[in-house]
């Protein structure tokens, strides 16, 4: 951005203090960030060091290992640290991933609907509607989940026969893996329909133009061009829309089940049914214990676990778009 | 030479210069579409229907009653209480740390690794999960010298808990979105508006104070009506930061500050709790309170509509 | 942003009782021994060619409307193999509309709509698949403006979106030369075809989008206003680069630079509010003009 325009006659003595005071103001909001960003690690770190990298691995139930940390004993010398978090980790990125792939897919689509092929009048109520959809609380559409999907799986999807298969394991409740996919993508979904649409329709008229002109056709217009000139917005949209899905607590702790487990794909159709629960909502269901020292570190790991994750988020999006300013898309 | 034939239109349907798999795609956006439409139109509808299923007036106007039975009695008159005063605490904090940020940025902005700094940090703001600033909000309250904003209990342990450390930590929701509105009407203003006032001989505070400041006026608003929405559907927050007590609960004998200083609870909290994920057992209470809070945010969403597009005709 | 230096021209009133439509053109001998009465002292690039030409397109009877608007009245033109037509006017007189009617790009408008027809080798043009259409008729916009890819990419690109099953980059490449070459840029970009485009000087962008254009081997090429976002070298060069390519298309030209009609076009159409007022052969339209508002515009009158 160009130097801002100042009085021609030289800094002012209030101009200075205005200055310095708003420049006190932004500041403040830096010292902030930079405070959470260390305090949280500083809090977080017994529990790292004391496991190492170990943390990040597998072994051993991690709601025992929940409950051995906070029933540990107040003498500091005797505080039980021990903790693999793989289980919400692999959590976090199942529900995580799934959610964006099957919402960006679907975003795009929806995007070039709302933007090439709506009629005008379906065109004028969706949009709204999908501004709307963005804003609502996510405690709603958890309780949506938990009242009426939640129940749907558990009662009419899965079958007592296979209940009773995994019995000894885990207990299938409807609290699941599905339904939280399923609801978290319809929470991100919005928004990055709404980005998408504006970057669609800030593309320049002068390529859609030139392409029409050399006969392609309606679709490949907009495939080819559009979304193509698009790409740095798309981009941003999945990392708003990552991270939006990443720090979500409360609604997945609402249906995607209150035991550590970790599905696997080899059980077939039972991997989408069976409980999770990712890092942000584990913080939660046990936010009763933040006061107990050792549990309440274990619990601020994984948050510096998230903070760190969403910085490395923004990096990365960040340098995907660099390259893409080559050919003129402008980021 | 054939006579002039009937007004040709201008759309014209598909044609067979489309491969089958341009069709397919297309057929796709359709199907997404309608697929759109039917999910918001039942999750509307359903919550619609439940809501005015068990929502009544004395709900909004009498207060919670701690009961093991939450079905029966009380209503929610508290949680709304709350989450009006932190909508209210959110952006009374946010407003001066925001607009001050923006107009530093875009008025001032040396040294320049300060101005990038500050831009990355209320980004990085903006992504951060809310969970993990109520935990950081939880550690912050919790320390000594900021005892005074909430309970302290025997023992000497610091609660933490409060509608102050509440109202402070979503004051960092609502931040970037009152940020980022300011700074895009600052932007807006032409340089030549600028230029005019310095030419008359005004300093640049007063010409930030008297012209800008005001001319930017819609987009703060636009930005803080945002910022308050977010506020009010924030649950994590609430569940980590509010003490979690049904009723508001205050700390000490001063008239305003005991609230402040004291627990309560919110719509958000309310739905949370009642919900078969917390303690109460009452999903008609529930949805009854998420019926209020989603007219409330649909209220609110529906103002800024109509305030931008309103300005957007008249510009 | 003009000087006050001069004083501005005298304002000529258009005078409303002159001849409306002519379309047929005169016989010679009325006009002024070749040379151009209204002080057009630059001599013409070419002389004027016999009209043999294989007429290509054809418009009759064409009205286009902009909401119940017309922006075209009634315009009636041929456009021939191996000549230039040159369409001239103030703004607003709808030349820009009738040439985006002839490759149907004014249905991408929603409120647009027209009457009359239009034939391309005698096929109404309606009656053709509109991608098909869009390759025999091509067209190159006042704003050179180059997708945001690769110099190769650009030209390709009709040539992959025609074909129904793509084409490999090596296919590709000798028609992608090939049109690079007639339109003149093939020299200067040949080291690198994975330059990008929207890096080109604006010259060189609009020669691109001319090689674009070329790369389907059109029949009829559409040019609106070329060179009026270029320097003068530039458009000295896609001038030079039209003449070469008019023996092998048909081109019609949309200028509002009177000096540039006079220079290249074979044939001129003046439009005013819509209506065709003269049409004929250059030598006669500039140097012996028969509609008393072509003889005003002309020489520099109004517009």
């Amino acid at each position: 951005m160009a130097r801002p325009a100042s009085p021609a006659t030289g800094p002012h003595r209030s101009d200075k203090r205005a200055e310095l005071l708003l420049g006190a103001l932004a500041s403040v909001v830096l010292v902030l960030i930079a405070g959470m960003v260390v305090f949280v690690l500083a809090k977080a770190w017994p529990s790292f060091s004391h496991n190492g990298l170990a943390w990040f691995g597998s072994g051993g139930n991690v709601d025992t290992q929940l409950i051995d940390i906070f029933n540990s004993p107040a003498n500091p010398d005797k505080y039980e640290y021990t903790f693999h978090a793989w289980p919400l980790l692999y959590a976090t990125a199942l529900v995580t991933l799934g959610a964006v792939i099957v919402g960006l897919t679907f975003a795009l689509f929806a995007a070039i609907f709302i933007v090439e092929f709506a009629p005008n009048r379906l065109r004028a109520v969706l949009e709204p509607v999908v501004r709307l959809l963005a804003a609502v609380p996510s405690v709603i559409y958890g309780l949506i989940g938990i009242l009426v999907l939640v129940p749907f799986v558990g009662n009419h999807l899965i079958s007592q026969g296979r209940k009773e298969s995994v019995a000894y394991v885990v207990q299938l409740s409807g609290n699941s893996l599905a339904v939280a996919v399923v609801i978290l993508t319809v929470m991100i979904t919005p928004i990055m329909i709404a980005l998408i649409v504006d970057a669609l329709r800030t593309v320049p008229r002068s390529w859609t133009e030139g392409a029409h002109a050399l006969g392609a056709n309606r679709w490949r217009v907009v495939w080819t061009i559009a979304v193509r000139a698009a790409r740095p917005a798309i981009v941003g949209a999945c990392v708003l829309a990552t991270a939006r899905a990443l720090g979500e607590a409360i609604m997945l702790s609402m249906v995607s089940g209150s035991v550590g487990f970790a599905p696997n794909p080899l059980d077939g159709l039972t991997f989408f049914v069976e409980p999770v629960r990712p890092l942000a909502a584990t913080i939660v269901d046990n936010a009763e214990g933040l006061s107990v020292k050792p549990l309440g570190q274990t619990l601020y790991a994984f948050a510096a676990v998230l903070l760190i994750s969403s910085l490395f988020l923004s990096l990365g999006a960040w340098l995907v778009r660099q390259p893409m300013k080559r050919y003129g898309v402008r980021p | 030479m054939e006579a002039a034939t009937a007004r040709v239109p201008a759309a014209r349907p598909l044609e067979s210069g489309w491969r089958r798999s341009d069709r397919l795609f297309v057929g796709l956006c359709w199907a997404t579409g309608i697929l759109l439409c039917l999910i918001a139109g039942s999750l509307v509808l359903y919550m619609l229907f439940r809501g005015l299923q068990y929502v009544s007036v004395d709900l909004l106007t009498t207060h919670p009653v701690s009961d093991l039975d939450q079905s029966k009695t009380g209503g929610f008159l508290d949680p709304l209480i709350g989450t009006v005063i932190l909508a209210v605490m959110g952006t009374l904090i946010a407003l001066p740390l925001g607009v001050g940020a923006a107009v530093w940025l875009t008025e001032y902005g040396r040294p320049a690794w300060l101005a990038r700094s500050v831009e990355s940090g209320i980004e990085m703001v903006a992504g951060t999960p809310s969970i993990v600033l109520a935990i950081f909000g939880l550690l912050l309250f919790s320390q000594q010298f900021l005892s005074f904003l909430s309970f302290t209990a025997s023992g000497n342990a610091v609660f933490g808990r409060s509608f102050f450390a509440a109202g402070a930590m979503m004051s960092l929701i609502a931040l970037p979105l009152i940020f980022g509105a300011t700074r895009a009407a600052l932007q807006a203003i032409p340089s030549h508006v600028r230029e005019a006032s310095y030419a008359l001989g005004k300093t640049k505070a007063a010409t930030i104070r008297r012209v800008l400041l005001p001319m930017s006026r819609e987009g703060m608003a636009t930005g803080t009506a945002l910022g308050m929405g977010r506020i009010a559907g924030d649950t994590a927050i609430v569940v980590i930061l509010l003490g979690a007590t049904l009723r508001l609960q205050g700390v000490g004998d001063e008239p305003v500050l005991s609230t402040l200083r004291g627990t309560g609870s919110t719509l958000t909290s309310y739905v949370y709790n009642n919900s078969p994920a917390g303690e109460g057992n009452a999903p008609d209470k529930a949805y009854a309170a998420a019926f209020v809070l989603l007219m409330v945010v649909i209220a609110l969403n529906f103002g800024i509509d109509l305030f931008t597009s309103r300005r957007a005709r008249r510009a | 942003m003009s000087s006050a230096a001069t004083p501005p021209p005298p304002v000529r009133r258009i005078q409303v009782d002159a001849d409306p439509t002519v379309v047929a053109p005169s016989t010679p001998g009325t006009t002024n021994g070749g040379h151009s009465n209204v002080g057009l002292a630059a001599p013409r690039r070419r002389p004027h060619r016999a009209t043999d030409g294989l007429e290509r397109m054809r418009a009759e009877e064409l009205t286009v409307y902009y909401a119940d608007k017309p922006a075209v009245k009634g315009v009636t033109l041929p456009v021939r193999s191996g000549e230039v037509l040159s369409l001239i006017g103030p703004s607003g007189c709808g030349k820009t509309t009738l040439l985006r009617t002839l490759n149907r790009l004014t249905e991408l408008t929603a409120t647009a709509s027209f009457e009359g027809r239009i034939t391309l080798d005698g096929e109404d043009v309606l009656a053709q698949e509109v991608t098909s259409l869009r390759r025999r008729v091509s067209m190159v916009f006042q704003q050179p403006n180059p997708f945001p890819m690769s110099v190769f990419d650009n030209v390709a690109y009709a040539l992959r979106e025609q074909a129904s099953r793509r084409p490999g980059r090596d296919q590709l490449r000798p028609q992608v030369e090939e049109a690079l070459r007639r339109a003149g840029l093939w020299d200067e970009v040949a080291d690198d075809l994975s330059h990008p485009a929207l890096r080109l000087s604006g010259g060189q962008q609009q020669r691109l989008c001319i090689a674009r254009a070329l790369a389907v081997r059109p029949e009829v090429l559409l040019l609106d206003e070329p060179c009026s976002a270029l320097d003068p070298r530039s458009t000295a060069t896609i001038e030079e680069l039209i003449l070469k390519l008019r023996d092998e298309l048909a081109v019609v030209i949309v200028t509002h630079n009177l000096q540039q009609a006079y220079r290249i076009a074979d044939f001129v159409g003046f439009m005013y509010l819509g209506e065709l007022v003269e049409y004929g052969p250059a030598d006669q339209v500039f140097g012996d003009p028969r509609a008393k508002r072509t003889k005003d515009y002309i020489s520099g009158g109004f517009g």
